[in-house]
């Protein structure tokens, strides 16, 4: 699943450089979700999650990218996200995906919460090589 | 060499003396449309045709020159003003290349002297061209940002609905900036107004996520220090069950499904009472 596109569906790909830019990928990701109709729950946890994510991104990895765009596999449609980054990565993965756990002073929700919001939920990270997240939300 | 050519074009500038700026300012008037007073393009374009010619004496080469200085102070200002007035980035530069249309006419039989002495001015209104249009952008820049503070002040009020009883409605994107404002702003209402209960409404927010959860639970938790208590109400049923799933815990907080609920609890709680009179339909 490392990259979820087939050929013919490119993704956008938006920096995550300030704060204001995971406004913009929310903004983003809720254009695709309701171009994808997906149904008005499942819009608002597919916006959150990325919202969680993206913030990630910028907090934590010090910023880096976001592909979206739709996906379609054996006949279903979806839409993914890519959320990049080349920070300090994540030593202990079990840790970070625990509710309640945060190294800074978040609810340490996001991780943990994002799994829960979406359909498939990939984490690729290594201490030093920086952390990628991928998302999908399934047209039901 | 050097001394010459600034002769030259000093000379070029000079050429028809008051009726050269007199022209500038015709040709830039009739690019803008009537849409600037002739009086005060006059005055811009003759102090900065005056101080263009007296930097050329002293030998400027380019807009960066030392002794551009006082040129570039006229054309801060002029740019400035055309980005406030609302003129295009286009309109602004064409000022300045204004002037190079009206020295055109030199190029009619001019010597070889001459034209290298256009060719060389042209360069340098290039330069100041871009710069007008560097100061035009950055002014906008600023006037944008100014505008979403503003906005982010607007945006945000705190309606008081009843003694003792106020209420923010949280309307649009909540960003981390906005949701901090919104929170002070009812902190301090509580204050100012000595009310009891405060209602945030967030019927018009579309998501919900840890980031603005956590500066909700902070605000709940700051007015109960203050001794008030708090309702959220608006929770729509897609946001409900994102916050489940996030595994946010609004434990202990009173939320409604309407504002209207969470006025009549509001008000319950400050003991008034409220009476359907007889023979009233509702
Ligand atoms: N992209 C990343 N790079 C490095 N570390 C990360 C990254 N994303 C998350 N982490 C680590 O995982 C922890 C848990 O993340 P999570 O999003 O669950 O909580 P949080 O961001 O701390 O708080 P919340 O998201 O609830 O406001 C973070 O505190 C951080 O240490
Ligand atoms: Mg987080």
């Amino acid at each position: 699943m490392t990259a979820p596109w087939s050929a013919g569906e490119e993704p956008q790909v938006y920096p995550i450089a300030r704060s204001g830019d995971v406004v913009h990928i929310r903004q983003a990701i809720r254009a695709l979700s309701q171009q994808c109709r997906l149904s008005l729950v499942d819009q608002t946890k597919m916006i959150t999650a990325a919202s969680e994510l993206a913030r990630n991104t910028l907090t934590y990895g010090g910023g880096g990218t976001v592909s979206a765009g739709m996906v379609s596999v054996d006949g279903r449609r979806g839409v993914a996200a890519v959320f990049e980054d080349s920070g300090p990565g994540i030593s202990d993965v079990e840790q970070a995906m625990t509710d309640g756990w945060t190294s800074g002073g978040g609810l340490g929700l996001g991780l943990s919460g994002a799994r829960r919001l979406v359909d498939d939920f990939q984490l690729r990270t290594a201490p030093g090589e920086g952390t990628a997240v991928t998302i999908i939300k399934w047209v039901r | 060499m050097k001394r010459d050519s600034a002769v030259d074009l000093v000379g070029l500038l000079s050429v028809e003396g008051e009726e050269l700026a007199a022209s500038w300012v015709r040709e830039v008037a009739t690019s803008l449309g009537g849409r600037i007073g002739v009086a005060e393009l006059d005055r811009e374009l003759r102090e900065l045709h005056g101080a263009l010619r007296e930097a050329l004496r002293e030998g400027a080469v380019d807009v960066h020159s030392e002794q551009m200085s006082e040129v570039r102070a006229l054309l801060t200002e002029l740019s400035r003003n055309r980005a406030r007035q609302g003129f295009s980035p286009s309109e602004t530069a064409m000022s300045v290349f204004a002037l190079k249309r009206v020295l055109e006419p030199v190029l009619q039989n001019g010597s070889a002297e001459t034209i290298r002495a256009y060719l060389q001015l042209g360069r340098i209104l290039d330069g100041l061209g871009l710069f007008a249009i560097e100061t035009y952008t950055q002014t906008r820049d600023e006037l944008i940002t100014t505008q979403a503070e503003q906005l982010l002040e607007l945006s945000t009020p705190v309606v008081r609905l009843w003694d003792g009883v106020i209420a923010v409605p949280l309307v649009g994107t909540l960003d981390s900036a906005r949701t901090q404002v919104v929170m002070e702003k009812l902190l301090q209402a509580l204050v100012d107004t000595g009310s009891e209960q405060a209602i945030i409404d967030i019927t018009g927010v579309p998501a919900v996520d840890t980031q603005v959860a956590q500066h909700l639970l902070k605000t709940i938790v700051a007015a109960r220090l203050m001794g008030a208590e708090c309702t959220v109400s608006g929770i729509s049923p897609q946001i409900a069950q994102t916050i489940v799933a996030l595994g946010i815990e609004f434990d202990g907080i009173v939320t409604k499904a309407s504002l209207a609920d969470a006025l009549k609890l509001a008000l319950r709680r400050s003991g008034v009472d409220m009476v359907a009179h007889e023979g009233v339909q509702r």
